[in-house]
């Protein structure tokens, strides 16, 4: 028996939500009296997981698993999971988790319940809280199968340090056939993702035009935020698809979501509430946002912004 | 080519969402339902397929008999035939094995979901679906081309793309960028009287066990009254999002 999760690495470095997803483990481990086993996928200091809770790490090192192939990053878990016995399994709520986690969990036939926002409530039945209708409720749910899969919602749980230690054990899953084979990547690596940020600062109709998008990015820059904008925006052709937030476009679940010149669209909204902290700059004070939003400012953007910037760009200055 | 696109039968985006029977169901009082806004989004594309390729398409929904005006909109969008399995939508995976015997009982060699519902946002039963039937699968993706029994599909990962090379018989979860929001399609009078003649075929369920059960629902605590910064006083925001919310 025991809790296992599935790491995230990109150039052999973990990902915040690794930690995330660790230290979420070991809260269910604690729970259940049982302990957490980490895998592991080309990354270095595979023993660091232990600051986060995990007692084991099966680190596996395979050039073919180098980019990421669902079929056969599943079937390395899975095989993980079967060799441990593993009663829940815990994964991250990234594109490329998600789009594993259903194939594991035909696999283990295991239940999977997804986004899901706490440690469960209850171990027997296993009853987790996941946001449901797109955020705009929750749903408290039970998986009844022996082996259990969660998708943790990202940055729902938060990175927490327990300063134990692990010991890591070489890993060498047999891994299938896979019939999707990458082609080439477009990846801009200079850039944070909205999946990622712990910021994002987000656009609307009220910037009036693609040409006005510059002061978005100064803004993103200086925060160290990633870029997005709302459904009309996108849908006018004005920013790419990748960046739509909201119920049919990304989920937004930052600690800190500014919108530029957005309403607040009941779908809008929907789709960034998991965000902690949201500020609205917008010069209608009757905007929907306004009820959402933590902070607000009913004024010009085009006057807001620039000196947002420059405000903040003196408050980075003196917190360096 | 035997396209199957997988319908959920979903509260429109505009929907306020209430809870009835002590908050252990959706009250779907005075609710306007849709296409999966997702799955329309797939519908489109395989309209494009079957009027450029030559393929068919037949819609799916497993659900109560309430659902059919949904599967008659995607007949009048151009859908040649309905499959409605006639048995409530328990979970993702009771889902996914019910839609698993249509695909074998159809000869489906491509079958087109979207990435997510908007109602329950599982984002399960596609990625079930393909594993149960052995098939290819996509997920998150925003463009398909098909040639013979080859592929492309450009998946949307985080921070950008990738394109990949992969084959039939093949599982899509899709969204937008399948096709473009300015090509979906508004059934006209034409699509909605042919519709009613085309035939819409109810299935009853093959035994399938749920895996996991909503027990209860609530919604979001109401939120604080907004804390309003003077314009002219943008250091107080600075101020505020430093010391107060901590987050920068």
């Amino acid at each position: 028996m025991s809790v296992l999760v599935y790491t995230e690495s990109e150039n052999g470095k973990f990902k915040k939500a690794a930690l995330e997803v660790v230290s979420y483990a070991k809260a269910i481990a604690d729970q259940m009296g049982t302990s957490v086993t980490a895998v592991a996928i080309n990354a270095d200091n595979a023993e660091s997981l232990g600051h986060y809770g995990a007692s084991k790490v099966l680190s596996i090192t395979d050039d073919t698993l180098n980019s990421f192939n669902a079929k056969k990053h599943a079937a390395a878990v899975e095989h993980a999971a079967k060799n441990e016995s593993a009663n829940v399994v815990v994964l991250s709520s990234s594109a490329d988790s998600k789009y594993l986690a259903p194939l594991l969990a035909v696999g283990l036939e295991a239940g999977y319940v997804s986004n899901v926002v706490e440690a469960p409530s209850s171990t027997s039945p296993f009853t987790v809280k996941r946001t449901a209708f797109t955020n705009k409720a929750f749903a408290n749910t039970e998986i009844h199968t022996d082996v259990k899969i969660v998708g943790l919602s990202n940055n729902s749980f938060g990175v927490v340090e327990s300063g134990g230690t692990a010991t890591v054990e070489a890993f060498s899953p047999e891994l299938p056939n896979s019939g999707v084979a990458i082609e080439s990547v477009d990846k801009a690596t200079d850039k944070v993702s909205i999946a990622d940020a712990e910021i994002v600062v987000s656009g609307g109709r009220g910037l009036k035009g693609p040409e006005n998008w510059g002061m978005v990015e100064e803004l993103a820059d200086v925060l160290g935020a990633a870029t997005a904008c709302s459904k009309p925006v996108s849908d006018l052709g004005w920013r790419p698809h990748s960046e739509h937030v909201g119920q049919t476009g990304k989920p937004v679940a930052s600690n800190l979501y500014i919108a530029i010149g957005i309403s607040g669209a009941i779908q809008h909204l929907a789709g960034i509430n998991a965000s902690k902290v949201k500020v609205v700059v917008n010069t209608d004070p009757e905007a929907p946002f306004f009820k959402a939003a933590d902070y607000g400012v009913v004024g010009d953007a085009f006057e807001v912004v620039p000196t947002l910037i420059e405000k903040l760009k003196a408050f980075k200055a003196q917190n360096a | 080519m035997k396209i199957l696109v997988c319908i959920s039968h979903v509260p429109d985006t505009t929907s306020k969402i209430n809870f009835t029977d002590g908050d252990t169901k959706f009250d779907t009082n005075g609710v306007q339902f849709v296409i999966n806004p997702n799955d329309e989004f797939g519908l489109t594309r395989a309209m494009w397929f079957k009027e450029k390729q030559g393929a068919s398409v037949t819609v799916v929904n497993v659900g109560g008999a309430e659902t059919e005006p949904t599967l008659r909109k995607a007949l009048a969008i151009g859908a040649d035939a309905a499959i409605r399995v006639n048995v409530e939508a328990t979970d993702g995976f009771a889902v996914a094995k019910q839609l698993s015997h249509v695909v074998k009982d159809g000869g489906f060699d491509l079958i087109i979901a979207g990435r997510e519902s908007i109602d329950y946002n599982g984002g399960m039963v596609p990625g079930m679906l393909a594993a149960m039937i052995d098939a290819n699968f996509v997920t998150n993706c925003i463009g398909l081309e098909i040639d013979g029994s080859n592929a492309k599909a450009v998946r949307e990962i985080d921070g950008g793309k990738e394109t990949v090379n992969t084959s039939l018989p093949l599982v899509i979860g899709g969204q937008k960028g399948l096709v473009e929001e300015s090509d979906l399609r508004i059934p006209n009078m034409r699509g909605i009287m042919m519709a009613r003649k085309k035939p819409l075929t109810v299935v009853e369920p093959t035994e399938a066990n749920s895996e996991t059960k909503a027990v209860s629902f609530e919604k979001p605590a109401p939120k604080g009254a907004v804390k309003l910064v003077d314009a002219q006083n943008i250091d107080e925001l600075v101020n505020l999002l430093h010391n107060e919310a901590k987050v920068i």
